[in-house]
Formats: structure tokens, sequence, C-alpha cells
């Protein structure tokens, strides 16, 4: 049986995010599936050819407004809802993109939504995490209904390119409400790489002390090439931007390499890194919970030891 | 009357360790402690703010869910707010119908704020604020970090994955709190006590023309994979030794 699958494509105005490969390599695995990625954009050329390259997409339908320059969720999700007649599924990623927009999005085609879609057993049947991840649950739509869904995108391989899908200009007819307005966006993070895609990410914790201290993690992330990350614990305190927050109520990732630097390891920080390849921990405590999940585990004090680190990879 | 309503959820407490079932039906939760969403809490401590500043007159908390949620709202009544509206059901709903309950209770109470949690920590489906906004039809602002109201608009700072976004949104609308909009005041004797005192409404869902429909029927209930423990090693010459043998330096 054939379904069609309409993925909500999340960008920046002109860069595609691996977010939304990563829910074409999701959606592929639904049995039968035609992918369709629809780009609400104030304009979507660039990031149109973007998603038509992509492997396995069929279709790329582009919605222009210039209320669509930000991705405000009331003004994309009726958009989306007017598109989704033909579609049995509709995916977008579980990044804070996503999880706005996707419930708006349900509700509007009164369907209920399956949240951190992390495997697919047949197109009605879903397994997610629960409790912070400690329980993975399979879930089963009923027959018939429309499966809205945010995928779980650290449970993915990114969609690889070489696609040519047709891109066309869709007129859902719907003239977004102008009862949400976008202010300003402001990042902290400059040009180290992203925490959410990096291959290496170095993160650290309250016994970190503070925003200074915290220094020591950017040099030893620029000397590796990786990302920085912090526990709930450092971001509390202020020693590092919200977004650099790891765990159930911050970013879900799996990179190859994960250094965790004075976190204890909270069950909310461990379902954060828990598809990390391999899993490093400095800390001082031999009791940490931290060294439960580590691959390669070393107790002793993180003031001596980074810098020992930095010296020996030159 | 200018009224904010608040909803809450009772859930497992956060610092309780969750096991699945050895049958695979469910999660332990016999003689748990249960508490207020997290969340949630932040929620209700930030309406109480905002008319503690005199930006509103009454705050009032909602919950949907069985007897025993009663303690969870009298806990919130002890916190400060002025009455609680306990929607009965004994089954769990899915976040869709929880939100056309809280519809049904705008229609009623008209609040010209909705605060929730942006997730609960049991299912962290994270949908009913937003679910709710497009079945009122009015803005949403979720994950808020700030949150000011003036002129009949609220200006509210998200957290979201590119670090601080700021959204300006006419009211009514629904705002979802994240963990650093505030830090929620500790529930005193006196006021528990006071707390027994306040209105708390029970109210049906037939009552409020609202059908328990249940699209998902959740099969099985698993733990999660373990990840092996690994090896310890003495200095930081032989972590980097390690990690180079891994591939990874």
């Amino acid at each position: 049986m054939s379904h069609n699958i309409l993925i909500v494509a999340e960008h920046d105005g002109s860069t595609l995010s691996l977010a939304t490969a990563k829910c074409v390599a999701c959606a592929a695995t639904v049995p039968g599936a035609h992918i369709t990625i629809a780009v609400c954009a104030a304009d979507a050329a660039a990031v149109a050819a973007q998603a038509a390259a992509l492997a396995g997409v069929e279709r790329v339908l582009t919605v222009e407004h210039p209320l669509h320059a930000h991705p405000l969720a009331a003004a994309i999700a009726p958009q989306i809802a007017a598109l989704a007649g033909p579609y049995s599924h509709v995916f977008g990623p579980s990044s804070t993109f996503g999880k706005d927009l996707m419930p708006r999005v349900a509700a509007l085609l009164d369907t209920a939504q399956v949240s951190d879609i992390m495997a697919v057993e047949s197109a009605t049947r879903f397994r997610r995490p629960i409790y912070a991840g400690n329980a993975i649950i399979t879930v089963e739509v009923l027959e018939g209904a429309k499966v809205v869904g945010t995928v779980r995108t650290a449970s993915y391989q990114a969609a690889g390119t070489g696609g040519h899908a047709a891109i066309e200009a869709a007129a859902p007819g719907v003239e977004p409400p102008a009862h949400t307005r976008f202010v300003s966006v402001s990042t902290a993070g400059g040009d180290r790489p992203d925490l959410q895609t990096a291959a290496k990410v170095v993160s650290g914790g309250r016994a970190l002390g503070s925003a200074e201290s915290f220094q020591i993690l950017y040099r030893l992330a620029a000397k590796l090439g990786a990302a920085v990350g912090a526990s709930r614990a450092a971001v509390d305190a202020g020693y590092a931007p919200n977004e650099l927050q790891v765990g159930q109520t911050g970013k879900i990732i799996a990179p190859e390499l994960y250094i965790a630097i004075g976190i204890s390891g909270a069950i909310q920080h461990l379902t954060g890194i828990k598809d990390a390849r391999t899993i490093v921990a400095i800390n001082k405590d031999p009791e940490a919970p931290i060294f439960e999940v580590a691959d390669i585990a070393l107790v002793g004090d993180l003031f001596e030891i980074v810098p020992q680190i930095e010296q020996l990879i030159g | 009357m200018k009224r904010i309503l608040v909803g809450i959820k009772r859930v497992v407490d956060y610092n309780v360790r969750i096991r699945v079932k050895p049958d695979g039906s469910g999660v332990l939760t016999e003689g748990v402690k249960m508490s207020v969403n997290p969340f949630d809490e932040i929620a209700l401590e930030e309406a109480l703010r905002i008319k503690e500043r005199g930006a509103a007159e009454e705050v009032i908390v909602l919950t949907v869910g069985p007897a025993d949620c009663q303690t969870q709202l009298r806990t919130c009544l002890a916190m400060g707010a002025d009455r609680a509206l306990h929607v009965q059901s004994d089954t769990a709903l899915e976040p869709l119908v929880t939100a056309r309950v809280l519809r049904a209770l705008i229609e009623r109470e008209q609040p010209f704020l909705v605060l929730l949690g942006k997730q609960a920590i049991d299912d962290d489906n994270g949908q009913t604020g937003q679910m709710l906004a497009a079945l009122w039809d009015r803005p949403q602002a979720t994950f808020a970090s700030k949150l000011d109201i003036a002129d009949g608009k609220a200006r509210v700072t998200r957290e979201i994955d590119a670090g601080l976004e700021t959204l300006e949104v006419d009211l009514p609308a629904v705002v979802t709190v994240d963990l650093r909009l505030n830090e929620p005041r500790y529930v005193k004797l006196p006021d528990i006590m006071k707390a027994k005192k306040k209105p708390l409404e029970t109210l049906t869902l037939e009552s409020l023309g609202v059908v328990a429909r249940a699209q998902l029927k959740t099969l099985h209930f698993e733990p999660p994979a373990q990840r092996h423990k690994g090896v310890r090693v003495k200095d930081a010459a032989e972590l980097v030794a390690a990690l180079k043998q891994k591939g990874l330096l």
C-alpha cells in the first residue's frame, strides 16, 4: 500500500536544516512512502532547491508569504493543514520548531500527534520514548486517521542528496493571522559547530563553577572542532546560554563523541545523550551516575585534566 | 474580571526512578510519589506573579484526571491560586481531548491568558498548549523564559534551538512555559490550612460537552536499551590514547 507523506521543512530562510533530511530518512521507512516536502518561506527558492535534492523526495511544495520570513507556528500551521488533505502522514522534526508547530497542525486536522518518533514499525505503528526515555512505548494510530508526528532526529541519519524532485508553488488559499509577530532572535553561539549536528561535543556541568571557567571548555572544543553543550544545572546557574542545554527538556543529540566534564549525570541529562556513539566522562566524584553510561571514565579534577588533554592533543 | 487560567497535571514525581512492569503493560506507579508537573508549577508561579503585580485579578487552576488529582489542586491553591476546577476522568486522556476541555472552560471563564507547562514529564508529549491555541484560534508562545504583559499584548521570550526568540502576541493567548521563567515559591503551612477553604469545583467531561475520544493505542511498554559500562582510565594521557585508538582524535 502506498502512503503519501508530507514533511514540513525547517529552515532559516536560506538553508534547509539537517533535521528535515532526518525526517525524510524516518518517512522513508514507512512502507510505500511517497515523500513531499512543504517549504513555507518569504522567498522559498533556495530552500526548495535543497529540499528537492534530498534522496527519496518526490515533490516540493512552496508556500510564499511575507509572514513566513520567520517560523511562526500560528502562521504556518493553517497552511500545512490546508495542504494535508491528500496525505496520510504529516511529519516535522522534534526540534523547537517542530515541537511548536506540529501539535497546532494536528489540532487543525482534528487528529492526535505521535511525538518523538524513534522507529517506524508500520504505517500506523511507532516507537517513542516517555518518562525522559526511561520507558519506550509502541503506539498504534487508529486505522484511517491521519498520522501527525514529530521525528526524534537523534534516531535517524540524514537522508543523502542526489534527488531531483519537482518544485511546485502551492496555493493553500489561507491568509495567515496577524495576531502573532516576530520581534527578534538572539544567538550566543558565534562560529562554533552546531550542537545539534556536531560530530563531537564537549559538555560542562555545575562543577565548572562559573561562566569564566566554562571558557576552558570552549578552548578544548575549538581544538577538537567540537560543539559545546551544558547540563541544565550549568545553564540554570548562568554558566552557559540556554541553547547549549542537553537533556530531556533541552537538546537530544547523537554525536560520535560526547565528553561530559563535571556533569554528574542526572537521568534528565542522560536521556539527551543516550544515542552518542562514545561517551567520555570526567568527574571528581567516582560515584557520579554519568560513569554508569560512560565508555571511557576518568575520575579526577577537571581543572587539572582539561588543560592536560588540550596539551596532549596539541 | 481579569483572569488567568493555569492548567496543571498530576505526574510521577521527577525524582522517582521509573520502572517498566515486567509484562510490558505499563510503568509501576503504585505507591510512588505524585506531584504537580514541574513545568506547570512554573506556569502557576508566573500567573501568581502577574496577579501580584496587579495585571490580573484572579488565578484559576485546572486539571483533568481522577479524584486523586485534588491533592495537587490543593497544593496549587496553597501556592496562591484563587480557585480550582477539577474535570473528572478516570482514564488518561489524549492531549487533544485535554485541549478541548480547556477550550470549553475558556468559554466559561473568559481568561485573557492561559498558562501551561511546555510538556508533562510523564508522557513527554508537549502538545496540549499548541492544540488549545489552534482550537481557540488564538496566538501561542511556547517554551517561554520571559513574559511581559502590557496594553492587551504579551511579549514573550522563547527558548528555541538557536537561542532566544522574542514574539509579541495579542491577548488572549496561550503561553507554555520553560524551566527558567521563574522559581516556584514554597508552600507554607498556614497557606495549606487556608487552601482547604478555597473553592474547588468538580466537573464532568459530559457537562462540558467533551468526548473522551482515543485515537492512539499504546500497545507495549519496554525499558530502554542499556548502555554498557566502559573502561576507567587513570589520567589524561590514557584518555587521549584511548580516544586515538577509537579513531576519535
